[in-house]
Formats: structure tokens, sequence, C-alpha cells
């Protein structure tokens, strides 16, 4: 028999070494999907490391593929700090990009300056007014945001995709769903030369700075921390929980928002339905295996894009389907989860009929 | 009592059990015999390992060290197999827990039967089952309403239900933790009686308790547990509350006492006030609290007496009447409105309402003035003023913990309240709203929390003291108010009541009224 006897005391380094066993069990756990795909174990990940990590190219495709999973890691984290659960960081995401590409592609005529500041001002206000929406039921009504946010996602790609088919349609784009493309001075700069990294990536590194310090050093911070971790005290202590539900929404909503922006803004220059591949749930997982820590989630955002571009390089050169990267950021989030249990419980066996433990 | 010439055989025998959390020694070597018709209460402080000890013996636990041995049919002792609830029911242990493990929208006969007979036989079974409970309940005078959904029945009946259970399952040895922490003081009686009736009948009986009266009152004979460690083991008839005491803290005691005072002017007026729904609500309650005074409300849990603590504490607002705060009307419902109008709140809960259980010490000290100018600029937090207060205030409150960033949730609860105390006392509040402050705190922390509400009322604060503790209400209230289904009675000089007269109002019997 099994028993879970909690912890009274975590050690740090526990908090810390969780995630990454989970990471490493992940990478374990898909090796037999590769050993049964036929591939070289070995060489596919030897192959994956490569790809993302082994040349100029393939840190720079790191590195922009790292970018969007920054901000919606971010907006998981600050969110779930709050214990106001946004699965909604993909709908948010088409917010921003959609308002970016709407301010971006000249309906405002700025000089560049100032267009590429309103572009990002823009699409982290559509994502963070979007995920008010889920907030303000929750506040007012108790609707599980669960499952709000969830479903607006849904809501969202069918509205981008139908601005696309319509009012938003690039008439010169030979009858494609894609939006006008941006002005050249909405597009953020590049930071090397014919290499896709952008300057999102240094927004998305403030941004994960700038929470840190928000949550660790100001009354903003303080007010989410005590309301995520026991409301009821919160309340009674005079911090106005409502408020702080709505101000943790905005920032998580702009943040996935500001993920938007990037790939639009910084890497693809126009708007189409399949903009993001899942950024807004792999968010969770970058979160999760950050343990909502935002510096942590700079780390976990960069192994999840090295699963991912890895595994695009690898299947090229072997053969495996690079849907082998979902089924490493699935199973890191089910290994992350797991690992948190032993981190907060100490597990026993049991010899039946004695009912002796052993640690 | 005496203990008879031939002393009855052993029911249980717990030898030498030691149980280690960590570095924690729950247990010591704790050596405890029961014997058939005996009632054994054990005593001792929060944290002295009564309920440890026993989960234990009821297999939730296994013991590191000791054994445990039960009596079998024949009346020979056989050890009973560790870590397993199962084989405790079998061996003929029953176990009323402190919270109740019923199934609300279940009837009382379904959870007595469930898990004795296989679902599918259960039909079957019930006729008999029937059958069994009634010869149950007339010889043991527990008598419920075998078909009434769980949810429907008073705190007192579903205890009622609980000990049926553990007879139902054929019990020898009967444990209660904290049996009477929620019942009325009428209805704890009627539970001990019931107790003595069974003992009477040769069951084995051990109950938890930290009142010192009821152990008195009730056991047979008096175990009192200290940090793990069984420091006495006499007869009832041996002790008396002071000896009691001072075995459980390990030192003399002195209580606080109230001197006399003269009241000031008005500071809380209420009247006329109705709010909430269903059973925690109060309705048009009215009454003066005086500046120097502690008001005494009387009253068993769920009468509203939550709901008034959470109307003064900002948390909800009135459907009518009003509420005036030295002269000036409260309208809203903010708990940070009053803060700054000078109300000190102690909530009932404190795990819950009182602390953020996973931020630190200093955090939840500064917690009610994070947005002061003391604590923060410009939204930033100023650490050195957090980390300076918590210093001062763990030492002037004696808060033991490792230090202001330790986590206030791994702190016991009279320390957690120490945190409270701390918090809500010295901002020099003029009116003290202190929900059951005591409840569940060892002897020490409860003179810690009383001597600081003494403390307020003699720098001229009005108290309110929500209590259902009747002793803790007469050694500190100015006056006595009693609620009962959330209509409260006038409140009465505490000089004008006695013990018996409260205890009737709690239960709903206006005596008030011949008096009067």
């Amino acid at each position: 028999m099994i028993r879970f006897e909690p912890r009274e005391h975590v050690s740090p380094l526990r908090r810390v070494a969780a995630p990454v066993v989970a990471a490493i069990a992940a990478l374990a756990v898909a090796s037999l999907a590769i050993a049964a795909a036929g591939a070289p174990v070995l060489e596919a990940y030897g192959l994956m490391a490569k790809g993302a990590f082994g040349s100029a190219f393939a840190m720079s495709e790191l590195l922009a593929r790292a970018t969007p999973l920054i901000f919606t890691g971010l907006a998981a984290a600050v969110a779930f700090r709050a214990k106001l659960w946004n699965i909604g960081g993909e709908g948010q995401l088409y917010a921003g990009a959609l308002a970016a590409v709407a301010v971006g592609t000249g309906a405002l005529a700025l000089p560049g300056p100032l267009l590429i500041p309103t572009v990002i001002l823009a699409g982290a206000l559509a994502g963070g007014l979007l995920m008010l929406i889920p907030a303000l039921l929750k506040v007012r009504l108790g609707a599980d945001e669960v499952v709000t946010t969830l479903l607006l996602n849904f809501v969202v790609i069918l509205f981008v995709q139908m601005m696309l088919e319509g009012p938003m349609k690039d008439p010169m784009g030979m009858g494609w769903p894609q939006s006008e493309p941006m002005l050249d001075e909405a597009m953020l700069p590049k930071l090397m030369d014919r290499m896709r990294v952008h300057a999102g990536l240094i927004l998305a590194l403030v941004a994960a700075l700038g929470v840190h310090i928000l949550l660790k050093r100001t009354v903003w911070g303080f007010e989410t921390r005590a309301v995520g971790e026991n409301p009821e005290a919160a309340r009674h202590a005079g911090i106005p929980v409502t408020a702080t539900f709505l101000r943790v929404a905005l920032l998580s909503g702009g943040l996935a928002g500001l993920a938007g922006v990037g790939e639009v803004a910084g890497l693809k220059g126009y708007l189409t339905a399949d903009l993001s591949p899942g950024f807004g749930y792999a968010g969770i997982v970058v979160a999760m295996l950050a343990g909502l820590s935002p510096v942590g989630v700079v780390v976990a955002a960069l192994f999840i894009a090295g699963v991912f571009v890895g595994a695009d390089s690898m299947s090229r050169a072997i053969g495996v389907s690079n849907y082998l990267a979902d089924l490493v950021v699935a199973t890191s989030l089910i290994c992350v989860l797991v690992s948190g249990l032993f981190v907060r419980f100490k597990v026993r066996i049991v010899r039946p009929g004695t009912g002796r433990g052993t640690a | 009592m005496t203990v008879p010439e031939e002393a009855p055989p052993i029911a249980l025998s717990l030898s030498g059990i030691t149980k280690r959390f960590g570095a924690l020694t729950a247990n010591e070597a704790v050596d405890l015999d029961l014997r058939r018709g005996e009632i054994v209460a054990l005593l001792g402080e929060n944290g002295a390992g009564k309920t440890t000890l026993m989960n234990i013996l009821f297999g939730h636990y296994v013991a590191d060290e000791g054994e445990v041995r039960v009596a079998g049919p024949d009346g020979t002792l056989v050890p009973l197999e560790p870590g397993s609830p199962h084989a405790a029911l079998e061996a003929g242990i029953g176990m009323v827990h402190q919270h109740f493990t019923l199934a609300e929208n279940l009837t009382a006969f379904e959870n007595i039967v469930l898990g004795t007979a296989p679902l599918l036989s259960a039909r079957l079974a019930s006729r008999a089952a029937r059958e069994k409970l009634q010869e149950l309940m007339r010889r043991s005078g527990l008598v419920v309403d075998l078909d009434a959904r769980i949810s429907r029945l008073s705190v007192g009946e579903k205890q009622r239900v609980e000990i049926l259970k553990a007879l139902y399952r054929d019990a020898r040895v009967l444990v209660l933790d904290e049996p009477t922490a929620v019942l009325t003081p009428l209805e704890s009686e009627t539970l001990f009686e019931t107790l003595k009736a069974l003992a009477a009948q040769g069951l084995a009986i051990v109950f938890i308790s930290h009142k010192l009266a009821e152990v008195l009152a009730a056991s047979d004979r008096i175990a009192v547990l200290r940090l793990g460690r069984k420091v006495a083991d006499l007869p009832a008839a041996d002790c008396d509350r002071q000896k009691l005491a001072e075995l459980m803290v390990g030192h003399e005691v002195t209580m606080s006492r109230r001197e006399p005072q003269a009241a000031g002017e008005v500071l809380l007026a209420l009247s006329a006030v109705t709010c909430g729904e269903g059973r925690d609500t109060v309705s048009d309650i009215g009454f003066a609290l005086r500046a120097g005074e502690i008001l005494g409300i009387a009253g068993v849990s769920g009468n509203g007496q939550a709901m008034l603590a959470r109307l003064l504490s900002g948390l909800e607002r009135q459907t009518s009447g009003d509420i005036r705060l030295a002269g000036r009307e409260i309208r809203a419902h903010d708990a940070a409105d009053m803060i700054r109008a000078g109300v000190a709140r102690i909530p009932e809960d404190r795990h819950r309402d009182g602390v953020v259980g996973a931020m630190s010490v200093a955090e939840n000290l500064v917690i009610e003035e994070i947005r002061s100018s003391r604590y923060q600029r410009f939204g930033f937090l100023d650490f050195r003023a957090i980390a300076d207060r918590a210093v001062e205030a763990i030492a002037s409150y004696d808060i033991r913990c490792p230090g202001g960033s330790a986590v206030a949730r791994l702190l016991s609860g009279g320390n957690i309240q120490k945190i409270v105390l701390a918090r809500t006392l010295d901002a020099s509040p003029s009116v003290v709203l202190a929900a059951q402050p005591s409840r569940g705190l060892d002897i020490g922390a409860t003179g810690d929390v009383h001597r600081r509400l003494l403390e307020a009322r003699g720098r001229g604060a009005g108290v309110i003291l929500i209590s259902e503790d009747l002793d803790e209400l007469f050694a500190l209230s100015d006056r006595i108010a009693v609620i009962h289904r959330g209509r409260l009675s006038p409140p009465r000089p505490a000089e004008e009541l006695d013990r018996a007269a409260v205890g009737l109002m709690m239960a709903g019997q206006h005596t008030e009224d011949a008096a009067a």
C-alpha cells in the first residue's frame, strides 16, 4: 500500500529540482514514442538538440519561438498566482494580434516612433479587455472562468476568421483569408540580420522582469498574492478582492495580447487564422513548469521552444512526426503536476500485513 | 468514584506508544489502559497529542513504537493490526470524530448501515438492521428519527447518529474526539448522561477534551497529556480544576481578573438590524456598546453570531436597521472602512479569515495597513518598515516563530491568534469585535487573549465578545446578551445572571421573561 504524508517543510532545492526532473521525465516518456516509430532514440534527441541550439540560425529560431511563449507563460503565471484560471491565452493572443493589425496596417497615420508603441498598446489592451469579460462574469455572477476563458478562445478565433474573410481581408491576397500586411514602420525591428528573432524578445524579457518586480515588491503584488492564497482572509483584511481580480485579469490578458503583437508585428507581418500553433495553451505548461515564477517562465519558455524547434528539425532529418513536440509538452505538464505531488508529500510504501511504513 | 475492589477486565491497552512527525514527537511512550464500564477523559492542551493517540488507536496513523491491544470476545488481549481502521472496527473500536463523517444527503438509517452490509443485500438486511437499531436506541436512550435526512438533523442529533453508528458495529470501546465542541451546555449534559448509561452497560469510553469542567463532571478517570507524554492518570474524584490546569500546562496558572470599571459613552449602536437568510441570520437586533465595557454575546454556533460578526467586520451589509459607530451611520460594507473607523476585528475562523497561511508572519502583521504610507512608497513595499514592525510585534506579543519571514501556516493556532491580536489591537481601536477568540486555543494562549481584551477595555475601548464558552463569558463580560435563532436578548449585567440561566437561554428557553 502506498501512503502520502504531507511534508511540513519543503526545501527550495526540491522546488527547483521538481520541474527539471519533470522535464527530463517528459523526454524519457517521449523516447518510448520515438522508439515505437522505429527511430534511434539517442540520435533523435541529438538531432533535436542540434536543431534547437546547434547553430546561430537554430538559436534565432529558438528565441523567436520562445518570445510568444514567454508572454503567454507570464499571462498564465500572473493569473494563476491570483488563482484566476485564465485558460484563454490563445484567444487573447489573437485579440492582441487583431488589434495590432488593425492599427498597424494604416488605420492610424502616425510616424514610426509613435506607431510601434501604439501597436503594442492596442494589442495589450485588446487582450486585457477580452480577459476582463470572464473576470467580470466571475466576480459578478460566479461564472467559472475556466469554462468561460476556454470557450472564448473559439469565439475569438471564429471572429478572427470572419474578419479575415470579410472587412479585414487583404484585397491583394489572391483570395487567401489573410489581413493586409502591416506597414513597415509598424513592424518591430529584427535583432539580427536575416534572422527571425525580433525586438519582441526584448519586450518579453522586460515584461518578465516587470512582472517579477510587480509581484515581489509592490503593494499591488502583495494584494495579488494575498487574494490568490486566501481570498477570505484578504477580504477580511480590507484588501479590495474584486478590484484585484480585475487588475490581474487586465494584466494577464494584456500579456497574452502582446504575444499576438509579437507574432504579427515581429514575424509574420500580417494576420492569418493559423497564427498560433497553440502558444496560448503551451503558455499554461510554461507557467506550471516555471512554478508560476516570472523568471522561471523565461527558462521554461526556452525549454518548450527548444522542444518545438528541435522536433521540427528532427522530423525533417529522420522522419519522426513533429507531433512528438506536442507529446513532450503535454507529458511535461503531467509530469510537473505529478512532481508537485512529490514536492508537497512524502511517499511511504507500507508493507501489507504489518502496516509498518518504510520511507 | 472509587475503583471497585475487583476491577473489571481491561478492554483496551495502549503500551509505549511513540509517534514522531519529523522533528516533532507527538506521543512519547504513552501507556493507557481502559477497563470495561469505565469513562476515561483524555485531557490536554492543543498539540499535546490527544488526537494523534486516538488516531493511532483507530488506525489512521501507525505508531513508530508501542502496541495497541484489544480484548477479544473472550476477554483475552490481542494485538491490533496497526494502520488499519478496518481492523479497529473489527476489533470493536468505534470512533466519533470531531467533524462528523456522515453523508448529508442520506438518512440516519442509511448512514448507520452504510458499509456494514454488501450493497446488493442491503435491502434484504434492512428489516433486521432496523430491529437491531430499535433495540439499541431503547437500551442506550439515544433516540433519533431513523428516516430523517442527515442535513435536516441538529448537531446534537448528528452526534447521536455517529454514536449509534459505532454501537451498531458492536463497539466495545467508544472513542469521542472533543464531543462537546459543537453542543449547547444542555446537549452536553444529555450526552454525558447517555455515556454514563452506556458505560454502566459495560462499554469502555474514552473522550478527548480540554474543558476542565466537563472532564471533572463526566469521567471516572482522567489521563493528562502534555507535550506528547502522559503526565498524570488519576481518578476524577482526586482532581480539581486548579490541579488539572497546572498538570496540563506544566506550571502555575493565574486567571485574568476583570476589575470594576464605569462604562463611558456609547461607541457602537445597532438598532433593529436584520441581515442574511437561511440558518445564519440576525433579525431585529439592537444593542449599545459603551466605552470601557465588554459586552458578551453568548450563543451556540449557528444561531446568527457568525453573521453578526461578518456584519460588524464589514463583510456583509444589513438588509434593514442601522448601525452607528460613534454616532455616525455606517452604510458601506467594506472591511477597509471598518478598519479606518477604528474597529478591530478578530475573526472566528482564524485560519480562514485571520491570516493568509502561505504568506509570512510579517506580511500578515501589516496586511490591514499595507496601503498606509507606513509600509509603502509610490506603491513599492517598504521591506525595512515591514520587517521592523514584525520584530516589534513578535517581541511584544510573544509570537513564537522562527522570525518575521516564517510562513504563517506553520504556526500553532495560539500564535496565529497572536498575529491577529497584534495586527488589530496595536492600532488602538475604539471598538473590538472578538468572535470566539479563544476557541481551540490552549490555556496559555487563552490567557493571553483574555489579558489583551481586558487591556483594550481598560484603555477605554468597547469590546464585543462573541463566545459559546460560559466560563470565558462570565470571566470577562460586564454585560451579557444571548443570541438564539438570530434574535438577541437584551444585554444584562453579568452579575445578575447565572450560568444555568444563560445556558437555558442559549437553548432557546427565555427565562429572562420570567426574571425581568
